[in-house]
């Protein structure tokens, strides 16, 4: 019996390792530009990083219905994290010998471990929205691209949004603000943001940390309700930000002053909670729902209807399926002004690190795009690879997010000086030549 | 026919003292050690270093550890990760704060700081034995989990909690391919496993499994069980931590607590009882089962799906994952509770008859 399962055993892995080696084979792509997606569709975060994912993957295949990246057709392949550092890197390995174009890590804990090595194997890192906030400066972090703001711009806008409520930045003099965080590298990487502001208007900042996966929030509850601070950050991830906002009920505090990143800021954050989330508010990297935008009715008509959609129909539009078609949007529009320079093919990873820093969208070709009252124009440089730090604020009525604020940007005279001060203890330690303005040239 | 011990006398106690005392196991064991150091370098590619090699020889490292400690000793423990993440995290102060500290010691203190660790946090669990003390190894682990995330000083006070460490080398010799950084791996495992074979074959040894057949008969014949169970957490911290400090340096680079979270325990334990307890052999094994098959199925599935026509979606492939792998092990388990490394040595008592069994 051990012996015949033994065979067994070996029989069922020489089966598997010989479709091992055949599957390169199935992969192989020669003239496409290839982008590898790292997703996480199991897991404890399996409900927002599924419609991301969704997105991503459903802007490709508009791309390519709509002729490929000036007739360069696009290919594509996920692999899953499930949100896992070392899964990540794992991936990421897989992918990247398959001609990367661009990687986006989407955890912050996979950006850390990947911008050791973008470096060396010459790919660029996008993190729209999230990654390392020092990363901004691209003199140091030549290869990752923190598009469309870091959770500096955030808490730097949820400050000022806090602020013009009070009635001015004078008006905060002696508050209380409370930031209950995931506690990962993720939820700490606004802190010295908000440092920094409290110092300078001279509130009181309350540090609130939630374990991870952030279902047990009982303990961090009862000292709000004991403190009561003025207003409360949300820096959550998945089902903490449900729990927070089950918790905020049961404790009486009002979600009127609760507010909370875009991570924490898209429908499978409050549908569970429904009535009792009205009036929560989130931040928006610039965009938030918009089932009515002119590339969602394209995804619908080109994509969707011929049955080709990745995720549910009715998520597309959804904030965090945007988030996702967005940051496609973003690599795609890399490789579009890497091609203005090196030539209508397909573009190597070195070459779209050069389209993404000399990226400029204006709101012309973003309207053209479908992109009209979504978002507002990003610019790169070299030194710059935030691109843009646009903030909106959208409120949660009960059944969907509604803006309810005007556009806030970010203080770079706040941020700026932080980020150089990060990135130059970082080029420190790591021992790297900050890019000089002709080395930008090239 | 070819697997015999036939006409291998042994003339010395030395002869009759080695770690292999079959002629046909030392040629094969230096066979895997070569092909290891030569063949796989020519043969492997960069994704084989990077994602399945590297991984694969620490944590058997790891595993390694926790096998003397559980297998051994018969201690179980749930805080595995806890002390990775101590050696992990010491290694990185000594490199950060001590300037010119060469990496092989910085690894090396990484690992004696865990030991250090290992001790202080065994001797209450010395009175509890069996599932409380499982109980009391899980302290070790949220312990270091709040430490590392919650205590400044422990990550030269990052922003974001998250620490890195780069520009590696030794004597000069930079460690920066995939190809170096796997040898330097293998030298770190096959010095460990040679030291891990030795010690259970020592008097040190044989009082850890006294210890772990039967404590109060241990004692009676002489052996003292304070002495014996701290001997045995400490080599087994040490090690723990040595494989973490590799795991952060080496393979990850950069990490958080979170790359040495309760799972990591979990993970090293599932090592140990699939590879074999009391199996030096079977660490190896269980470390290959639990990272390389969780991938090899990852990749599998699909290109499997291809071949029939079928488009699976990746969380399909996932999931599909995690009931193989599950399934996987609890096939293991019941057909050989001994774990695989049992297998193996049933394997090798029938090629002692082949081709003419009874």
């Amino acid at each position: 019996m051990k012996f015949r399962s033994l065979a067994l055993a070996a029989a069922i892995a020489s089966v598997g390792l010989s479709a091992a080696v055949v599957s390169p084979a199935a992969y192989a792509q020669a003239k496409e530009q290839y982008f590898p997606v790292i997703v996480y569709r199991t897991g404890a975060y399996a409900a927002n990083g599924a419609p991301w994912a969704n997105g991503y993957v459903d802007y490709l295949k508009l791309v390519n219905a709509k002729g490929g990246i000036n007739g360069v057709k696009v290919s594509f392949e996920e692999c899953e994290t499930g949100y896992a550092t070392d899964r990540g890197v794992e991936c990421y390995e897989r992918l990247k010998g398959k001609g990367a174009t661009v990687f986006q890590p989407l955890s912050t804990g996979i950006t850390f471990a990947l911008t050791e090595k973008a470096p060396v194997d010459k790919i660029p890192l996008i993190t729209a929205g999230y990654g390392r906030s020092e990363s901004q400066n691209g003199a140091v972090f030549t290869w990752n691209f923190p598009l469309l703001g870091t959770y500096w711009v955030g808490a730097d806008v949820a400050i000022q949004h806090i602020a013009k409520q009070a009635g001015g930045l004078d008006k905060l003099k002696g508050k209380k603000i409370a930031l209950v965080y995931h506690d990962s590298p993720y939820g700490k990487e606004p802190i010295p943001a908000l440092q920094e502001r409290a110092k300078m208007h001279g509130f009181d900042l309350q540090l609130l940390p939630v374990a991870h996966p952030g279902v047990e929030q009982k303990a961090t509850w009862l000292q709000i309700r004991r403190d009561r601070p003025d207003n409360v950050l949300l820096w959550g991830w998945g089902v903490m930000n449900s729990t927070a906002l089950k918790e905020a009920q049961a404790t009486g505090y009002p979600r009127e002053k609760m507010l909370g990143i875009w991570w924490a800021g898209a429908e499978p954050d409050v549908k569970d909670v429904g009535a009792g989330a009205k009036g929560y508010s989130a931040l928006t990297l610039q965009h938030g729902a918009e089932p009515n935008s002119k590339v969602v009715k394209d995804m619908l008509a080109m994509v969707h209807a011929k049955g080709q959609g990745t995720g549910p129909k009715d998520e597309v539009g959804s904030v965090l399926y945007m988030r996702g078609l967005i940051s496609a949007m973003l690599g795609v529009e890399g490789v579009r002004k890497a091609q203005e320079r090196y030539g209508k093919k397909v573009m190597t990873g070195e070459q779209v690190r050069w389209g993404l820093e000399n990226l400029n969208l204006d709101q012309k070709m973003l309207d053209d795009m479908g992109f009209a009252g979504v978002m507002r124009p990003v610019q790169t440089s070299c030194t710059d690879h935030l691109g843009s730090s646009w903030v909106r604020v959208h409120t949660w009525d009960g059944a969907k997010w509604n803006f309810t604020s005007d556009w806030y940007q970010a203080d770079q005279k706040v941020l700026r000086p932080m980020a150089m001060l990060a990135s130059g203890k970082y080029a420190e330690e790591k021992k790297i030549t900050p890019r000089t303005p002709e080395q930008c040239k090239q | 026919m070819i697997y015999r011990e036939n006409g291998q006398f042994k003339t010395t106690y030395a002869a009759d003292q080695q770690i292999f005392t079959i002629a046909q196991d030392k040629v094969f064991v230096l066979g895997v050690i070569a092909f290891a150091f030569i063949g796989i370098p020519l043969l492997a590619d960069e994704y084989m270093f990077r994602a399945i090699l590297i991984p694969f020889l620490i944590l058997s490292l790891a595993a390694l550890g926790v096998n003397l400690l559980v297998g051994y000793c018969g201690q179980i423990t749930l805080g595995a990760g806890a002390f990775m993440a101590i050696g992990a995290y010491a290694a990185y102060n000594f490199m950060i704060r001590i300037d010119g500290m060469p990496l092989i010691f910085g690894l090396l203190l990484g690992g004696l700081a865990s030991a250090g660790m290992g001790i202080l946090f065994w001797i209450p669990s010395l009175r509890v034995r069996g599932l409380y003390l499982a109980v009391a190894t899980l302290a070790a682990q949220f312990f270091c989990d709040w430490a590392f995330l919650r205590l400044g000083w422990f990550t030269n006070y990052s922003s974001s909690g998250s620490v890195s460490i780069s520009n590696l080398s030794v004597f000069g010799w930079g460690i920066d391919s995939p190809l170096e950084k796997y040898l330097f791996c293998l030298c770190f495992i096959v010095v460990f496993a040679f030291v891990a074979k030795n010690l259970t074959r020592a008097s040190i040894g044989r009082q850890w499994m006294a210890i772990r057949d039967m404590d109060v008969a241990a004692e009676v014949i002489g052996i003292r069980p304070m002495w014996a169970k701290l001997s045995a957490f400490a080599v087994s911290s040490f090690f723990v931590g040595v494989a973490g400090a590799l795991w952060g340096f080496v393979h990850l680079g950069s990490w958080e607590p979170a790359a040495f979270s309760v799972d990591r325990s979990f993970q090293l334990l599932f090592m140990v009882i699939i590879g074999g307890m009391g199996s030096i052999l079977g660490s190896f094994f269980g470390a290959a089962f639990i990272v390389v098959l969780p991938i090899f199925l990852n990749q599998v599935l699909p290109a499997l799906g291809h071949l029939f026509g079928i488009e699976i979606s990746t969380a399909g492939i996932s999931h599909a994952e995690l009931i193989i792998f599950g399934s996987l092990i609890v096939f293991f388990l019941i057909v050989e509770p001994h774990g695989l490394a049992r297998l193996w040595s049933i394997a090798k008592e029938k090629l002692r008859l082949w081709p003419f069994p009874h």
